[in-house]
């Protein structure tokens, strides 16, 4: 998306809801800037995140995916943000192998205390998939109206 | 047709600063399915909930999407409102443009921007929820423990206390575990026995408490609330409920030669037997791979003596069934076998003894009636060379080992380097005429009054503490012992010859852990610990619903920790069991059987065992009948990770509350 002149990328956040959103939460609490560009979709557990949702972002445009979990070995679920990280290791690989670069997708641990880190890690991603541009090789342009 | 009320709050300024709330209202107005939006000053307020409930009446709502503060903080609060004026909870959402947009974003245009998005995406969201009711199922109000050791018994004690029912059910014929072996307890120098004695009595005599002494679980079925639990009691031949404990048939046995477990193999016991003296249920029991009356039905001497009549060849194996509300996991711990530690000699020599058997040593109900003597001269005490005079410790025997060595454990045994220090220093003050070295990888004493403990060892009692490791023991032809090993501070190798070594040896969960935690379905980790919850929140509780963890079977602790998890644990059960009912979660996964092909692949991935499967006829097209082997999840355990919807390679599972096409439309409504 162009705003003034200047590209802004679309960035998808999957956050668990028992310590990255939470931790979300605490950038906000403490005050903390990052980008507008990330919008924040709340799931139960990283695990939730099937990797359909990735894809359906980035036919719909998305520039970035990030997904974000608890620590492994904190996940509320005891288990569910291994599954994440085997999972999400596939499918970025395979999004790689499709011309879908690898800096556009990560998968971040942040947990509920961890609200810096959550910024910090949310102005990296930003400005590394502003610098990669538009996502152009999975964007649908029949979704687009 | 949805009818959905939108709802901006101001919250004052924190978000009225940089959302123009009132330009959010008019723009959600004009998604489909929208047919009411407001903005107010605070939303979660007393006029602001009632805003919102008179609309849900006036404009017969069907969804209701409040821009406001995190879900975290008042979703609930919303829920509740809407559910008083008639709206199912589950049919509202929160848009959080307050701590993930007003509080992050500096500028007014891209703050209101952005607050736009998130609202389209809940009220996307919203039009796909369901009402949802959350289940309620009732509590059986009676607590199943496994395993009767100190941890056991203190949770028992502490369930009774709070007025509910409690069986223990432990394997030994006897409860007591492995702290009854112990002598003394550190640091306090205080006698096991006498402090743990009298707990098991007030187990015996709690009215509340029923004890399956010699008993197992055979295995456990049902969910938080409502386990079906099978107990097998092992026949013991001799009828609990008639022997009165005299011991007369002990005295009679003419079998003497069976190893005596409670001494460690150190001395024997007859084939009917009475584990100690202060054993509860004091029940003797028939020992069948012992007995002569068992073996070649010649003999009993033992019924003919018996005055009460007690004795029962013909006795089975008994299975009773039992109902649950919560069950707790006391399995406690075992030293490790260290007959793979060759370096050491145990198998070699007698006089290379571990710990637990330096305990019953020393114990005035042990085989030596307390006097410390070499194991080899048990039977001639008074030899003069009966008295150790050089003793060896050797800690960390199969702890803390990064080699992977048969037996050997990562992890610290966490309790070694305290009773060290107690033998050590209770040696020296009964025989100061003894020299004590200890080869140790690091001294770790933290606890309370722990370190001047061991500092008193060494300052006051002239305990030897090498830093280093033990090569090797070799025994020589008079009996003595050559221990090698290595002073790492002086970098030197020494050589002492010693009467007696003792190895401070890794502990490890009881063998019975793992089969207990997979009837369960309590998760394990590498070394067969039960997994906790949350391991600094929900130390205490397993993760799966209505299993609590006690003692050691959740890692290593000394007793003064194991008494207090274990009280931690009752009252964590007694928080369950005072529950008439137990009331869901709704937003939990369910199976379409239409779409399930019975792979098992959300088994395989649910940590909490609430898939199973079941066969189930199907009509075909044809109108012929099929069998089909589906999946469904119970929704009393199933807490709702979602990990199972991801598994399913059909798309049969999906999660209420965050389904498939709900995320897909949310991420649909953002990158619009
Ligand atoms: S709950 Fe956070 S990753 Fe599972």
């Amino acid at each position: 998306m162009q705003v003034n002149g200047e590209f802004r990328p679309l960035i998808v956040a999957f956050c668990c809801n028992w310590c990255s959103y939470a931790g979300a939460d605490l950038a906000g609490t403490n005050r903390l800037n990052y980008p507008a560009d990330v919008k924040i979709i709340r799931v139960p557990c990283s695990c939730r995140v099937n990797p359909m949702f990735v894809l359906r972002a980035f036919q719909r445009g998305a520039d970035g995916v990030i997904l974000c979990g608890c620590h492994p070995g904190d996940c509320h679920y005891t288990s569910g943000n291994y599954f994440t990280r085997r999972r999400m290791t596939l499918l970025f690989s395979m999004l790689d192998f499709m011309g879908i670069e690898r800096e556009r997708t990560r998968v971040e641990w942040v947990s509920a205390a961890e609200g810096a880190k959550f910024a910090k890690t949310m102005n990296e991603f930003c400005e590394a998939v502003a610098k990669l541009g538009e996502n152009k090789r999975l964007e649908d342009l029949r979704c687009k109206k | 047709m949805h009818r959905i009320g939108v709802f901006v709050c101001h919250c004052g300024t924190n978000i009225a600063a940089t959302v123009d709330v009132k330009a959010v209202a008019e723009a959600v107005r004009e998604e489909t399915g929208v047919v009411f939006s407001a903005d107010y000053q605070y939303m979660c307020s007393e006029a602001g909930q009632t805003l919102v409930q008179d609309t849900i009446r006036e404009q017969r709502l069907t969804g209701v999407v409040v821009c406001s503060c995190s879900p975290r903080m008042h979703e609930a609060t919303f829920r509740k409102a809407a559910a008083k004026a008639g709206l199912n909870s589950y049919m509202v959402e929160i848009a959080n443009i307050r701590e993930q947009c007003s509080w992050i974003h500096k500028d007014m245009v891209s703050g209101t921007e952005k607050a736009i998005i998130l609202a389209r995406a809940a009220i996307a969201k919203v039009m796909l929820n369901t009402p949802l009711t959350p289940g309620k199922t009732p509590v059986t109000k009676r607590a199943l423990v496994i395993g009767g050791g100190i941890a056991g018994i203190q949770t028992a004690l502490d369930i009774a206390e709070a007025g509910f029912d409690v069986d223990i059910v432990e394997k030994q014929p006897t409860i007591g575990g492995k702290m009854t072996q112990i002598d003394k307890t550190f640091p306090t120098l205080d006698c096991a026995s006498c402090i743990l004695t009298p707990k098991m009595v007030d187990c015996a005599q709690n009215e509340k408490i029923h004890i399956y002494s010699y008993s197992e679980v055979e295995s456990v079925t049902g969910f938080v609330g409502n386990f079906t639990a099978k107990i097998k009691r092992k026949a013991r031949f001799v009828d609990e409920k008639k022997c009165t404990g005299c011991g007369e048939c002990v005295e009679k046995c003419p079998m003497k030669k069976v190893p005596n477990e409670f001494n460690l193999g150190l001395d024997n016991r007859k084939a009917i037997y009475i584990p100690f003296a202060q054993a509860v249920p004091k029940v003797a029991t028939i020992d069948a791979n012992y007995c002569l009356m068992k073996k070649n039905g010649k003999c009993g001497l033992c019924s003919k003596v018996c005055g009460a009549g007690a004795i029962n060849y013909d006795q089975q194996d008994e299975i009773i069934e039992e109902k649950y509300g919560a069950i707790v996991a006391a399995t406690g711990y075992n030293p490790i076998k260290i007959d793979k530690f060759d370096e050491f000699a145990y198998s070699q020599s007698p006089d290379v003894i571990t710990s637990l058997e330096l305990e019953r040593l020393m114990n005035a109900a042990g085989p030596s009636n307390g006097t410390l003597v070499r194991p080899s001269y048990l039977s001639k005490q008074d030899d003069h060379e009966a008295h150790p005079k050089t003793i060896v410790f050797v800690q960390c025997v199969g702890s803390r080992s990064t080699e992977c060595r048969k037996g050997s454990k990562e992890y610290c045994s966490k309790i070694c380097c305290m009773y060290t220090a107690k033998h050590a220093m209770l040696i020296r003050e009964k025989y100061p005429d003894t020299d004590v070295y200890v080869f140790y990888i690091d001294v770790r004493t933290p606890g309370k009054l722990f370190d001047e403990f061991y500092r008193r060892a060494v300052e006051q009692y002239g305990v030897h503490y090498i830093k280093g490791m033990v090569g090797k023991v070799s025994p020589r032809a008079d009996g003595k012992l050559d221990v090698q090993g290595s002073d790492l501070i002086s970098n030197e190798q020494l050589h002492v010859t010693a009467d007696l070594v003792v190895l401070a040896t890794a502990i490890e969960p009881d063998k019975t852990a793992r089969s207990i935690g997979t009837m369960l379905t309590a998760s394990m980790d590498t070394n067969d610990f039960f997994t906790e919850a949350h391991p600094k929140l929900r130390p205490v509780e397993s993760p799966t619903a209505g299993v609590f963890l006690s003692g050691v079977c959740q890692g290593p602790k000394d007793i003064p920790e194991t008494v207090t998890q274990a009280s931690a644990c009752a009252a964590k059960v007694v928080g369950l069991l005072v529950k008439d009912e137990l009331t869901g979660n709704p937003c939990v996964a369910h199976s379409d059987e239409l779409m399930c092909n019975g792979c098992s692949a959300c088994e395989k991935v649910c940590p909490y065992g609430a898939i199973t499967y079941s066969d189930k006829e199907f009509r075909q097209p044809d109108r012929t009948v099929a069998i089909r082997r589906v999946a469904s999840v119970n929704p009393a355990v199933c807490q709702g990770c979602g990990a199972c919807t991801v598994a399913c390679p059909s798309g049969a599972m999906d999660l209420n509350g965050f389904s498939n096409s709900q995320i897909m439309a949310e991420v649909d409504a953002v990158c619009r």
